[in-house]
């Protein structure tokens, strides 16, 4: 037998585990499936918790449940990874796991503890987040009864996950306070490390004009380098400060723990990946997907899942002695809610910016890219159903792994 | 002198597309134009580190992995090279623009 083993069972490890049930001879194959945590969060979801369109159970399933019964699943956290003698010590009785090829998916998380300030006295009070359940949660019981003030949204570096992210938290919040007959007691401001709105030029461009029109103040080149508690203030490295009533933080995203104690990661631990095989650089039985690699992709759910689709084509070749193909391109897709009902959707990948067109048919749709119309936002919220059912199942997507050129308007 | 006086190939940005192409001249020349010139002790420190890190790795390392391992930290690193630090140390180490992550 030969022995495979995922470490994670989040989006991509639970995909790619869904994807090789069906591709390898289970006879001749043992897959275990090693995850901390027996809940499946659906991520995207977290955004709507503070607002209440969703509550924390929309959110939440058993892994198990999504997760082949021909798979191993343990649930423990993993103490560390010896990849020169291809063993996985985990905490649970002391187990150690054999392994011929791994697969490292252990995501990201975030890290305030990074940002001097973050998770003191105010952490909870008037500092949130909303990329952990229990943060989104917090923020909807603060926001239903918030008088109004400076809200400032703050993205603490990069990378982070779901880049988007923080636009959509924006526009949800102008429309949610507008709804409530409050937007004139709500001043909004963004502090980002990056220089425009979004990382991309023509995305950048638009929707920094959707700030605009919304009326939220973008400050750019904003690099956190504490919070001033007691004056309720972020403050840069180079000195610019920015009062809140509200902070909403995305803080400094970084890789598992178990990666930093394996020596296996960068400065975030992060695990260094080739780009165009997700092939781990250092070591040549081991694959990394999804949020856990090192790659300029996005840490996005949709990158995770080409990122499978790549994978499970090469690992086939790669077991049968032929030679990694360099067909990982970097693709993503993400859904930006804009408010009121409506969104944007945006498809690239390393080489090519996000560009206006209709997706995923050309020239038909249904979605507009990178233009704001309420089939996107119905995309989105379908996307939950789509998600459960269809994407962890590893189940045929009608988009290719690789971005198409087809249906993108240049100018 | 004016980096376009150098004779080595720039991109739309002013940074050098080959980083075999450097030389502590080029540095001194990103520097002016960016406002920083003259270099002290402090910048090289900064400068050098980096081109060695980028050769051993063959990526251009981040500002967290610079501020962490090259003996500058980042509050330090703002004031060396103010408003985007991790642009201008590209540029004067003769390394392409950083990409955002996205």
């Amino acid at each position: 037998m030969k022995r495979l083993l995922i470490l994670g069972g989040g989006t991509a490890g639970t995909m790619v585990a869904n994807r090789l049930v069906h591709e390898l001879d289970m006879n001749e194959w043992h897959i275990t499936v090693v995850d901390q945590d027996e809940i499946h969060y659906y991520q995207p979801g977290f955004l709507f918790i503070p607002f209440g369109t969703y509550g924390k159970a929309d959110v939440m399933r058993p892994k198990r449940d999504f997760l082949p019964r021909e798979v191993e699943v343990i649930i423990s956290e993993v103490r560390l990874i010896e990849p020169e003698k291809n063993l996985v010590h985990l905490v649970k009785e002391n187990r150690i796991l054999r392994y011929d090829y791994l697969i490292i998916a252990t995501g990201s998380r975030i890290a305030p503890e990074e940002t001097p300030g973050l998770m003191e006295d105010e952490w909870r009070k008037s500092i949130f987040d909303f990329y952990t359940p229990d943060g989104a949660v917090a923020l909807h019981r603060f926001l239903r009864t918030w008088q109004g003030g400076r809200l400032v949204v703050n993205v603490a570096e990069m990378p982070i996950k779901c880049p988007v992210a923080p636009l959509e938290f924006l526009f949800l919040a102008d429309a949610y306070f507008r709804d409530r007959g409050m937007r004139d007691r709500v001043e909004i401001i963004y502090a980002t490390p990056l220089s425009g709105a979004f990382t991309k030029p023509i995305a950048s461009q638009q929707l920094g004009d959707l700030l605009e029109q919304k009326n939220i103040q973008l400050i750019t080149d904003f690099n956190i380098a504490g919070v001033d508690v007691d004056k309720k203030a972020i403050v840069s490295y180079d000195d610019q400060r920015v009062e809140f009533d509200l902070l909403v933080s995305i803080p400094t995203n970084m890789g598992s723990e178990v990666i930093a104690r394996s020596g296996m990661g960068d400065d975030l631990n992060f695990v260094p990946t080739e780009k165009h095989t997700l092939k781990a650089r250092d070591y040549d039985n081991i694959f990394v997907l999804g949020d856990a690699t090192n790659l300029p992709s996005s840490k996005a759910g949709s990158v995770a899942h080409f990122q499978v689709d790549v994978f499970i084509e090469n690992f086939l070749r790669y077991i049968d002695g032929l030679e990694l193909l360099p067909t990982f391109d970097g693709h993503a897709n993400c859904f930006i809610e804009s408010g009121h009902g409506k969104g944007f959707l945006i498809d690239f990948n390393y080489d090519v910016e996000p560009l206006p067109g209709m997706f995923p048919m050309p020239g038909i749709g249904p979605f507009s890219l990178l233009r704001e119309t309420r089939v996107n936002h119905w995309g989105k919220m379908m996307f939950r159903w789509v998600y459960w059912h269809i994407l962890l199942k590893g189940q045929e997507m009608p988009i290719p792994a690789q971005m198409s050129m087809a249906g993108k308007w240049q100018r | 002198m004016a980096t376009k006086e150098l004779n080595v190939s720039l991109d739309a940005e002013g940074f050098l597309t080959d980083p075999n192409q450097w030389t502590p001249e080029i540095a001194e020349a990103m520097a002016e134009e960016e406002g920083i010139a003259p270099l002290t002790e402090r910048h090289w420190k900064v400068i050098n580190w980096v081109r060695e890190e980028a050769a051993r790795t063959g990526e251009f390392p981040s500002l967290r992995a610079i501020s962490k391992r090259s003996g500058v930290d980042t509050k330090e690193l703002y004031e060396l090279f103010p408003k985007g630090p991790a642009r201008k140390i590209a540029r004067c180490a003769g390394y392409p623009k950083p990409k955002g992550c996205i």
